[in-house]
């Protein structure tokens, strides 16, 4: 087996706190109205706190834990888009992330312009995505339809076009929520196909699902998140384990909802 | 680790984003009209023409040519409101990504900024071929006029930060500065005349930075004259000002963005 040894994502006692007002106010005259009855109330809740781990390169974390754990808040410290309040996370490589693929599309603008759109907000090059644009819509298959307004798309043409942006670009670190089933029963066999051999050995995957099945196919560690907390980290079936049979002690006290699903 | 302790860090690498958001702006103004980009000049052309008919007549005396004195309040303005009402909105209004990727914040707002001032660009044809036709001298002067333009870029640029940062915790921002905007419009003299304001309401024009923008504008490209220094000087002031505070502040909330999104 081979010996990975450089660390990519280095995450050192993070903490992230929500200072939010009780009641949401997001007007000015409410503001006012209620900063003159000094009313304001604001509620402070660490979202996060104390989470310390590492992640080798090439190793594939799953982040498990009921929902409101911080499983995404986590994501999302990761991947830059929300900064924590104390601590520190260090990166080594881009990340890319995978997740609610057809957020920046434009509905009006035609497959084209769309993907020149995406990649851009990716951070891809003019250059790097002309080189690949050819590669992206064979990948789509929208050969036909590349020149129409994204409007006119069905959902799946439309989450084809998605997945084959976000994965056009050899990833270093993979950010992933739920596994991916993108387009028809054809598309998502290749699009499997082509998670596979994106999440190759050197591919660094931090992923996040409910189902502890997934985890346990992708993921060869674990951490588990609670109300904000790490309960425990370490090889992925141990902690799989220890969260399930914690689930089957309090299965009263977890709403229905929250309870994952677990091969009986 | 991903940094974005400067403005203008990762700006060479989201160049290109810049330029589609930009173009995105542009796209979405004249989304579903015929004439699409040709309304940068029309819209100016006839309102500039309406305006004529109602007041040249009535300020005849103090404006002689009031096309074009009309046209550079109302270009300048526009690029003004459309670019800082464009910026206020950028945050909130791509939420949805700003949630999933990152990017530099203040490249939304910026985009907004600089589709306004394509459209800008554009009109100033118009205006310069409404200055061939109404026979106005250009003079060497006219080089000059780059400087007010700089002047009202940066000045849009900051409050277009102040606003988009102010606008992701009080939505009604918007709506206030939809009036403000039109009180600002009626204290620039555009359409009228800065002398027919009595002497102690002058006040008003003297401490509006774009009514200075505006008249070093109409010294230099209609009175063939450089403009008053001074004059120049306090719009320069208030622009380096309003771009301070605004990146001050959009860089201390920005990280607090998405939890009001």
């Amino acid at each position: 087996m081979k010996i990975l040894e450089e660390t990519v994502i280095k995450v050192e006692n993070v903490g992230i706190e929500f200072s939010l007002n009780k009641e949401k106010v997001d007007s000015l005259k409410v503001y006012l109205i209620k900063f003159l009855k000094r009313d304001l109330k604001f509620t402070k809740f660490w979202a996060l706190k104390n989470v310390s781990f590492e992640v080798k390169k090439g190793s594939k974390l799953g982040i498990i834990g009921l929902n409101g754990a911080g499983k995404s808040t986590l994501l999302k410290l990761i991947s830059g888009v929300i900064k924590p309040t104390e601590g520190n996370i260090e990166i080594k490589g881009t990340i890319v992330p995978l997740l609610e693929l057809g957020a920046g599309f434009d509905p009006e603008y035609t497959g084209r312009e769309n993907i020149f759109l995406k990649g851009a907000l990716l951070g891809y090059s003019k250059s790097y995505l002309e080189s690949k644009f050819d590669e992206i819509v064979k990948f789509s298959e929208l050969e036909n339809f590349i020149d129409v307004p994204l409007k006119n798309y069905s959902t799946g043409m439309n989450a084809r076009l998605a997945f084959s942006i976000a994965t056009i670009v050899d990833a270093q670190i993979m950010i992933l929520d739920e596994v991916l089933s993108v387009g028809d029963a054809k598309f998502r066999e290749k699009s499997q196909e082509r998670m596979k051999s994106l999440l190759n050995e050197d591919v660094t995957v931090l992923f996040v699902s409910h189902s502890i099945e997934q985890v346990k196919i992708l993921c060869d560690s674990a951490i588990w998140l609670q109300h904000g907390k790490m309960i425990m980290q370490g090889p992925v079936n141990d902690v799989c384990d220890s969260y399930t049979n914690w689930i089957k002690k309090n299965k009263d006290k977890i709403a229905p909802e929250d309870i994952p699903k677990i091969k009986k | 680790m991903i940094t974005d302790h400067r403005f203008f860090a990762n700006f060479e690498k989201y160049k290109f984003l810049l330029f589609q958001l930009t173009k995105r702006d542009i796209n979405i103004r004249y989304r579903n009209s015929i004439l699409g980009i040709f309304w940068s000049f029309l819209e100016p052309l006839l309102t500039m023409i309406v305006m004529t008919i109602i007041f040249a007549f009535i300020f005849k005396r103090a404006i002689p040519n009031f096309p074009v004195y009309y046209l550079i309040g109302r270009i300048a303005f526009m690029f003004f409101q459309t670019g800082t009402t464009g910026a206020m909105k950028s945050i909130i209004g791509n939420a949805n990504i700003l949630k999933t990727v990152y990017v530099p914040k203040y490249l939304y707002a910026l985009a907004n900024v600089l589709s306004a001032f394509v459209t800008f660009l554009l009109s100033l044809i118009i205006l310069f071929a409404v200055m061939v036709l109404t026979n106005v001298q250009f003079t060497i002067y006219v080089i000059f006029a780059s400087l007010p333009v700089l002047i009202l870029i940066i000045l849009t640029i900051g409050v277009g930060l102040i606003l988009a940062t102010v606008t992701v915790f009080f939505r009604d921002m918007e709506h206030l500065w939809g009036v403000f905007t039109m009180i600002l419009m009626y204290a620039s003299a555009i359409f009228y005349p800065a002398s027919i304001i009595p002497e102690k309401y002058q006040i008003i024009l003297t401490i509006n930075p774009i009514y200075a923008i505006i008249s070093c504008l109409r010294s230099v490209l209609l009175d063939g004259q450089l403009y008053d220094p001074a004059t120049l000087l306090f719009a320069a002031a208030s622009a380096i000002i309003s771009l301070v505070v605004g990146m001050a502040i959009f860089y201390k909330y920005q990280n607090k963005f998405l939890l009001y999104l």
